[in-house]
């Protein structure tokens, strides 16, 4: 159900083009964030292949289980910000919107899940923190647990401004403030960053994870 | 809400991969495990980007926009590996 019809806005000469280059300009945006963590992979490969032995041995004090919990409640969130999209799509603002906020809270669980992991890591002796007392049998380990705490670090600040921004556009979207369907663009390119802050997990899963 | 029913297949077969890549990683070791791992996290990647992300819908250039920045690292990658490999 199309409230307004759809019209491209100045400078882009028909809706298809405007749609092009704001999906162009998020799938570049997500490009440079695919880079930022790119590097950090790009150590977690070099200490892998230099000390093979010590990031297995590190891998495996880590809790896979709770991070393969966490794993599948961000794709399940994946999943209800397409469906926000796809009911975006189709005029459904009720829908759309509670689908956001499911993704939300989706990801709220996550948040709750990783700080209840990061407690249980503290107490293990795991986590290098400042005035944490850790203890790692070789500086590899010391190293790999650094990567560690920047990597899933630097995911959950990524999936917190997520939350906020699936948070504000929610209710904007069930109270009729995103007019439909030429403002639908600007829940598409939220649910992108979404789905990018997952695809980032499915790395930083298996590479920190599930080493052995 | 009315549920989307490729979009639910999409859910389904990305548990399915999140089943088995840490069946994987419990019954593997070494390269190979990572190998596998890997495999099955761009496989769990690919769903997403071209599912949810729009890629299946969306034109060539868009589509060389989103890839852009993985042949970019797949350079970085190469590099690196060809470096610390054959020291």
């Amino acid at each position: 159900m199309a409230e307004t019809p759809l019209a491209a806005r100045p400078p882009y000469s028909e809706p298809r083009q405007q749609h092009d280059a704001a999906m162009m300009g998020m799938y570049l945006f997500l490009g440079s964030e695919i880079m930022l963590f790119g590097g950090i992979f790009a150590v977690a490969a070099v200490i892998r292949i230099l000390h093979p032995a010590d990031i297995v041995e590190s891998s495996r004090a880590l809790h896979y289980l709770i991070g393969a919990l966490n794993t599948g409640v961000l794709l399940t969130s994946s999943f209800f910000v397409a469906s926000a999209v796809e009911a975006t799509k189709g005029g459904r603002r009720r829908a759309g919107a509670t689908w956001l906020a499911a993704a939300a809270v989706a990801g709220l669980v996550f948040l709750v899940v990783k700080g209840y992991e990061y407690g249980a890591e503290y107490r293990e002796g795991l986590l290098p923190l400042p005035g944490a007392d850790t203890q790692f049998r070789t500086a590899p380990q010391h190293l790999f647990m650094n990567l560690y705490v920047l990597a899933t670090g630097l995911h959950a600040i990524h999936l917190l401004i997520g939350i906020v921004l699936l948070s504000v556009l929610a209710p904007c979207l069930a109270f009729g403030k995103v007019r439909l369907p030429d403002r639908g663009i600007l829940i598409i390119a939220a649910a992108l960053y979404w789905h990018l802050v997952d695809v980032i997990w499915v790395f930083i899963y298996p590479v920190f994870y599930l080493a052995r | 809400m009315k549920l989307s029913h490729p979009l639910l297949l999409v859910w389904v077969a990305l548990m399915l991969l999140l089943v088995s890549t840490v069946v994987a990683s419990q019954n593997l070791t070494g390269p190979f495990s990572l190998a596998v791992n890997l495999t099955i996290a761009f496989a769990k990647a690919a769903l997403i980007y071209w599912f949810y992300m729009h890629l299946r819908q969306e034109s060539g250039l868009a589509r060389l926009a989103a890839l852009a920045a993985g042949g970019w690292l797949a350079i970085l990658f190469l590099f690196l590996s060809l470096d610390y490999v054959t020291r």
